[in-house]
């Protein structure tokens, strides 16, 4: 096993979902690659093939004008969200690149103390290497439910 | 705390006035089921292009009835109810698929494809033992069967045979603003649902309401791409409770109506760092950036720039409705255009930029006035009666869904 490939990817996603849960969205982008496509879809659309997506992303800048748009333009209620990540599966591509496959599920709480699994699925992750600087090349991340409750506000 | 709704009466300023115990009594609720789904409504089923082949099946729901769709081996899209004549469970468990029969996975009874039971396990008993009587018509249990009625690749289906053809029903202006958009083959690119905690009348009012759309969505209006001052319309049809709103998009952009009033969505000031989403193409050549269209009681056709979808508008409990989406392309699309159209389904969705705020603003709309079923909510935006109106600044189609509404209710 190679552990510091393992450390590497489960220190990535451990900084990606504190960042989410702790509201430090403007961190977001920086966790992928320039290029770096990002996409929320279903289990249903993802087995059939199927291109649409909830959230889809194909550069750092349209991730940053999707944190723009929730800190200045769209309403939602105050919520936050708790991720949990584990089962990690690691697949080396090349000396720079892995693959990740996780699962993971996401608790919502929203001001009201109302708190729900809002959404629980799999990041298919393939990974730029580069030690503590390690980004995201593509993070798909398939929702095992079809359905999504009122909004999708804050990224997953 | 619900009353019998024929104790309810209407405010008596009509429709200007929509009273909050019509979103939230049981009883209500129940005859909506029996007088709307169930009764001479058109209800929107899903597209023709999700039963392409011979055989192909879905199971999706009118009202609170659950049905199954398919095409059958004439190749005719069909409609009945998913309950097996003999216990009443649900004949076809799975979300869609390819069969040449259904069969009930309790006793085993078989059903073709329009839905007529063909085959009773051991009806005649097991060596001459046991079996029905022979006068048993099981038959007469059936699924009930839809007539069904495609309109431009849209599925709908009604019990009623008096309901007039549905191009009679929405009227021959919001028909032609479906056309505009079903233009050719389409090609289906995905869905999900959206699961709303509010009242089905609650969205459907919401997707009518061409006053709120430049105001609750910021997003739109930031960047200029639906303020009240560009050119477009509201056309309202059948009974009124059809309707489609549009934009244009060549107008002038200039004006500063919002900054004047010092509305919250004039603020602006941010610039996208990809606009590449926003490079729209002008692909049915005329102008309208933005169609928003509905058909009583659930179906919105929806078109966002390129990003075009249906959503089929499910009631699944007083405070509760399922938002089912398909979004589609045209069979023509090449890789680029159906690149863009993913770009631009960031838009729309549980997560749309433009679309978001939808999903929550109905719950406000139920919580809010939870304690206030004796008062109405105050519709008079472009007057108090229905009718098709040049400007946006009005309410008129929300009029319109409550007189449609009113005369199937008879309330």
């Amino acid at each position: 096993m190679d552990v510091e490939l393992q450390v590497t990817v489960e220190n990535l996603l451990a900084r990606y979902v504190h960042a989410i849960d702790d509201d430090r969205l403007e961190d977001w982008p920086g966790f992928f690659v320039d290029k770096g496509r990002y996409r929320i879809t279903t289990a249903e659309n993802y087995e059939r093939g199927l291109p649409l997506s909830i959230i889809y992303a194909d550069s750092r800048a349209m991730l940053a004008d999707r944190v723009s748009a929730l800190r200045h333009a769209n309403i939602y209620e105050a919520q936050r969200y708790r991720h949990t990540v584990s089962s990690t599966l690691i697949e080396r591509i090349d000396g720079n690149t892995a693959r990740a496959t996780s699962n993971f599920q996401v608790v919502r709480i929203m001001h009201t103390g109302d708190s729900m699994l809002f959404a629980g699925g799999r990041y298919l992750d393939r990974i730029r290497l580069d030690g503590k600087d390690s980004r995201f090349e593509e993070k798909i991340v398939v929702l095992d439910s079809c359905s999504v409750d009122t909004l999708l506000a804050i990224p997953l | 705390m619900s009353a019998d709704p024929a104790s309810r009466a209407w405010p008596s300023e009509g429709l200007a006035r929509v009273p909050y115990w019509i979103y939230q009594d049981e009883d209500v609720y129940r005859r909506e089921q029996e007088r709307i789904y169930r009764g001479d409504a058109w209800n929107f089923l899903g597209l023709e292009a999700e039963l392409p082949e011979k055989g192909d099946f879905k199971t999706t729901f009118v009202g609170e009835m659950p049905v199954v769709v398919t095409r059958d081996e004439s190749g005719a899209i069909r409609c009945f109810e998913n309950r097996c004549a003999h216990r009443g469970a649900l004949l076809c468990l799975a979300d869609r698929g390819n069969t040449k029969e259904i069969a009930c996975v309790y006793h085993n009874w078989t059903y073709d494809l329009r839905g007529d039971l063909t085959a009773v396990a051991f009806r005649r008993g097991v060596q001459g033992k046991g079996g029905m009587p022979l006068d048993a018509d099981p038959e007469s249990q059936a699924p009930r069967k839809f007539r069904v009625e495609i309109f431009c690749g849209l599925i709908f289906a009604t019990l009623s045979d008096k309901t007039p053809v549905v191009e009679r029903y929405i009227g021959p202006e919001v028909a032609a603003r479906i056309r505009r958009v079903m233009k050719e083959p389409i090609k289906i690119l995905g869905g999900y649902t959206q699961v709303l905690q509010s009242n089905w009348k609650l969205y459907f009012e919401n997707v009518k309401d061409t006053y709120h759309a430049s105001l609750l969505h910021l997003f739109f209006s930031t960047f200029r791409l639906n303020r009240l001052e560009q050119k477009g319309g509201v056309v309202v049809g059948g009974e009124g409770g059809s309707h489609a709103s549009f934009t244009m998009m060549k107008s002038d952009l200039s004006g500063d109506e919002y900054e004047k009033a010092g509305m919250r969505s004039a603020s602006g000031g941010y610039a996208l760092q990809a606009p590449q989403m926003l490079e729209s193409v002008d692909e049915i050549g005329d102008g309208v950036t933005l169609q928003i269209l509905t058909v009583f009681p659930g179906f919105v056709l929806q078109q966002i720039m390129n990003s075009l979808a249906v959503r089929q508008v499910l009631p699944k409990g007083v405070g509760r409705t399922e938002l089912v989406w398909t979004c589609f392309g045209y069979a023509s699309d090449d890789a680029k255009m159906t690149e863009l159209r993913m770009k631009q389904s960031n838009l729309v969705g549980p997560a749309g930029y433009i679309s978001l705020e939808d999903g929550a603003a109905t719950g406000f709309v139920q919580r809010g006035a939870a304690g206030a079923s004796e008062r109405s909510s105050f519709v008079e935006m472009g007057g108090r009666t229905v009718e098709s109106n040049e400007s946006r600044v009005t309410e008129t189609s929300v009029r319109g869904l409550w007189q449609q509404y009113r005369r199937h209710m008879d309330l």
